[in-house]
């Protein structure tokens, strides 16, 4: 495959960016999007050029390491998967893609497509356990039944990456679906519901210090969440954020 | 050459820890706010490790590559955790996984250290529940369990194919509550460069700020590796890009004993290499094997024509299907440990029986428990067993809820749908359980100086059971270290805040510049993975799956003009003082063409067949490994000289006491 790509250069969070073409050649649609990435990195650092910036780890779409808003989409047109776990045979030959950094406020951009996603580690301190000591001197495993339902959606909630796809996609920035699949997870299992009142209002807190938007409801984020995460998760968070506030 | 001491206590293997607790000397909680700590690694044995140790009361400085500890690899465990549970009734027992343990490892682990691994494994499932992991469940509220490779029982506790991720999680959530308490200090996007030895003890780290560039000194009185495994000194593995092996590989620069490199895992379900192109390779989890079925075609003519997709796997009749896991290992089938399963793929490829297009696969085939299971649902549910399309529906419901995550992994990554057609799999590398010589305190040669987890070499001798590697990481961050850290650190209580103002940390920071500078104003011809990936050929095809003595000295020869032309050619691009990944690249590459040495050094030394290490010279007429048990009952540790193949070797006699030393058998 011969394609062209756009690609957003911006040399560090000071700098100002712009986007770049760079036309690529010899693409086998069998590659995931981040090895033709890695071809085009080495051609350009084998022509003395700086290799474009991303973030990668796992490559098999777990870590919430990779990034990119991919001709408009966040982790691109694929629909569950992450950029990683993309393909070049979701592509056409000849194509122009666009490939540009998850942008938010609370997201600022380090290198080129590599962003800071630090706001999110600061929602989970602020309450995103349970408050139990790792002394292994707690109940045995079976003590407390839980429900095969309530287990498996807190599981549907707990398989989140925090990539910040729904962040990026949100027209307002919001951080909800990251922060209603947390709160969820332990809302729906009894050990974490003790402190589930604090636990919503101190994450919700450092959401809004965060600089993250609110949710109006679009849902564009569930549709591009690589992990289908479900936006009842968000709607969830609001019931515990009201019954916190309430009782 | 000497002997080394393990440091195992005295008296009944059953007693050992408990006695070995109840006799180490404590840290008053007063005294341990007057010590720092620092881990590297936020994997399952960072993460669980720094919690724990903050909740102890010490001062934690905990270091990652990743932008957040969450990311560690030991996110994407898929298929389980083992422990000795018996919630099903099957005859499980501490005993039965420790003797697993040890049999599934091919005698070549340390007795004391599995049994103490099997003892608290019931406590980390316990742990973990009370932090919220949403384990599976049963429909009476129980947790379910599921079996892996080598073992006759259900041992193994999951949470879908993400096992690891929610065990990760859980870790993570417990490290965010010592975070937000001010009592880990956490450092994210940066990686050790060096560690600082003062007196001979470990004293801190020089870290470099993968941002900034900016070199930064931090000093502790201990300093505790979780850096994980070096299965990407084959390139292709199932690690993940930034795996690495530099921080265990600069501890043992500075003195610390590298233990067995040569067992490495190559995990024998994993999607097969599509091209030149690939950059990581993708495992389907052995639970699979719970289910699958593995094959090749029993003719030749009928591999040929599949090769060349004149024959689809589907139409071939079952009497030309060789099931040879089956056929070879009745009483395990297609549950065998994974250097077996491994093997036995390999060897049916190179006779010329592999199913894609570079012969290289094997079919793991769901066709027959989707059958068994919707005929089950049928009967459950009342409906008509007869009826082919619905007991298909409802069997691949069935196979969904199990594995769906996997299946759907596999139909993005090869384009084929998993349900309806076998999936290919052929073996790739997947978890080394060679690494840094500790002693029962999970201490090195360096007093000071603690390895946890993949990193250090202890609990799976020459094969690692499924499932056993989660264990291992939490067992060892949450209730092993914290305890055997502190008999350590009871002589430091007066010692007072460590400064990095000394000749050792300028020393160690000159160097760790030096290196750097060195690389960047390089200017060579080829990018840093051109190098990585020639040593990743190197090592797969002479340090693969199987050796010999002639590949090994190869290898050696390889790998020493391979370092030699990277230091004269390679191009890093940028400077020093900004992001620049192809820098950090090029450190932890420089690492891996040094261990790669050592690794084959080891391998050809080791002149027995055991686990995963599989020497051509040593194996029965049936082809199977053949241990020597007379001249290679030891762990070899090897101290650096400064030539990776010249260093010296030191011995751990091991000991069987409790278990008879025999032949494994899984026939």
């Amino acid at each position: 495959m011969r394609l062209t790509l756009k690609i957003w250069r911006q040399e560090n969070a000071q700098a100002k960016g712009a986007m770049v073409t760079y036309p690529i050649d010899n693409i086998s649609p069998d590659m995931s999007f981040l090895e033709m990435m890695d071809v085009l990195n080495k051609e350009l650092i084998e022509k003395g050029e700086s290799p474009v910036a991303f973030d990668h780890d796992c490559r098999e779409g777990i870590c919430g390491m990779c990034s990119m808003f991919i001709n408009g989409e966040a982790h691109g047109p694929d629909r569950n998967v992450t950029t990683c776990q993309l393909h070049m045979r979701k592509f056409k030959d000849g194509d122009t893609i666009h490939i540009e950094p998850f942008r938010a406020k609370a997201f600022p951009v380090i290198r080129d497509l590599v962003i800071d996603r630090s706001a999110f580690d600061r929602i989970q301190h602020a309450g995103g356990f349970i408050s139990v000591n790792t002394s292994g001197n707690t109940q045995d495993a079976n003590a407390i039944p839980i429900s095969k339902h309530a287990a498996d959606t807190a599981m549907d909630a707990a398989a989140c990456i925090g990539c910040g796809a729904c962040v990026a996609t949100c027209k307002n920035s919001s951080a909800m679906l990251f922060v209603g699949a947390k709160v969820s997870q332990f809302a729906l299992l009894p050990q974490g519901k003790v402190e589930a009142a604090d636990r919503v209002q101190h994450m919700v807190d450092q959401m809004d210090l965060e600089g993250f938007g609110n949710c109006t409801n679009t849902g564009a984020c569930e549709v591009e969440c690589p992990k289908g995460i479900s936006l009842e998760n968000i709607a969830r968070m609001n019931r515990e954020l009201l019954k916190a506030k309430l009782f | 050459m000497s002997t080394l001491n393990s440091n195992v206590p005295e008296g009944p293997l059953k007693d050992k820890w408990t006695n070995h607790k109840n006799n180490i000397d404590l840290v008053n909680p007063v005294n341990k706010r007057k010590i720092d700590v620092i881990v590297v690694g936020t994997g399952l044995a960072g993460a669980s490790a720094s919690a724990t140790l903050a909740e102890l009361g010490y001062n934690v400085k905990t270091f990652c590559f990743q932008d957040s500890p969450r990311r560690a690899h030991s996110i994407a465990a898929q298929g389980g955790i083992n422990a000795a549970k018996n919630y099903q009734g099957d005859g499980d027992s501490t005993h039965r996984l420790f003797y697993d343990t040890v049999k599934g490892g091919d005698y070549r682990s340390r007795e004391a250290n599995v049994y103490r691994l099997a003892e608290v494994s019931a406590n980390i499932i316990d742990q973990c529940v009370a932090q919220g992991v949403p384990f599976a469940r049963d429909y009476g509220g129980l947790l379910d369990n599921r079996s892996f490779g080598g073992v006759l029982v259900s041992r193994t506790f999951y949470a879908k194919g993400q096992t690891g991720q929610q065990l990760l999680l859980g870790a993570y959530s417990a490290m965010n509550r010592q975070i937000g308490r001010g009592k880990i200090k956490m450092y994210n996007r940066h990686e050790m460069m060096d560690l600082v030895k003062v007196n001979g003890k470990a004293r801190g780290i020089i870290a470099r700020n993968l941002v900034t560039g900016e070199i930064e000194r931090h000093s502790a009185h201990a300093v505790v590796i979780a850096s994980g495994g070096y299965g990407n000194v084959f390139f292709l593995s199932t690690n993940a890009m930034g795996s690495n092996v530099s921080a265990a590989w600069k501890i043992h620069r500075k003195g610390a004993y590298f233990a067995n490199p040569c067992f490495t895992q190559i995990h024998p379900t994993c999607i097969p290499v599509s091209g030149d192109h690939q950059s990581k390779l993708t495992l389907m989890s052995e639970s699979l094997r719970n289910d699958g079925r593995i094959w090749v075609p029993k003719k030749l003519e009928d591999a040929q024509a599949i090769r060349e997709g004149r024959l689809k796997p589907t139409e071939l009749a079952e009497e030309d299907r060789d099931y040879y896991l089956e056929r070879r290992y009745p009483a395990f089938g297609n549950l065998v440990p994974r250097d077996v399963a491994s093997r036995a793929a390999k060897e049916r490829c190179d006779e010329g029986y592999g199913v894609n297009a570079t012969g290289d696969a094997v079919y793991l085939d769901f066709a027959a428990s989707i059958q068994r299971y919707g005929t089950e649902q049928a009967h459950v549910r009342g409906l008509d067993e007869n009826d082919g399309a619905l007991v298909k529906k409802l069997g691949k419901e069935v196979i969904k809820a199990k594995y769906g995550n996997l299946f759907q992994m596999y139909y993005k990554i090869v384009d084929q749908d998993p349900y309806e057609t076998p999936m290919m799999i052929y073996p790739a590398v997947h978890y080394t359980m060679g690494g840094v010589w500790v002693d029962y305190n999970l201490m090195t040669t360096i007093p000071g100086c603690f390895a946890i987890g993949e990193a250090n070499f202890s609990d799976h001798g020459a094969n690692r059971l499924g499932a056993s590697a989660l264990m291992q990481g939490l067992a060892d961050g949450y209730f092993v270290l914290p305890y055997t850290i502190g008999d350590y650190l009871s002589d430091d209580i007066r010692t007072g805040p460590i400064s990095t103002e000394s000749p050792e940390f300028d020393q160690a920071e000159a160097e760790v510049k030096a290196q750097i500078d060195a690389f960047v104003n390089n200017k060579g011809t080829k990018s840093v993975d051109h190098f990585h990936r020639k040593l990743g050929k190197i090592m797969w095809n002479q340090c693969g799956m199987s050796r010999n003595a002639v590949g090994l000295q190869k290898a050696i020869k390889d790998i020493q003009e391979l370092r030699e032309d990277f230091y004269k050619d390679v191009l890093v691009p940028g400077s020093a003082n900004e992001f620049n990944e192809e820098l950090a690249k090029a450190g932890r590459v420089a690492d891996f063409l040094e261990l790669g040495e050592l690794f084959a050094k080891d391998a050809l030394e080791r002149t027995e067949s055991c686990g995963g290490h599989f020497r051509e010279e040593s194996q029965t007429p049936e082809g199977e490994a053949l241990r020597d048990d007379v001249n290679f009952a030891f762990v070899s540790a090897w101290e650096y000289t400064g030539k990776p193949s010249e260093a010296v070797l030191h011995k751990e006699e091991l000991k069987y006491e409790n278990i008879e030393l025999k032949t494994r058998s899984y026939k």
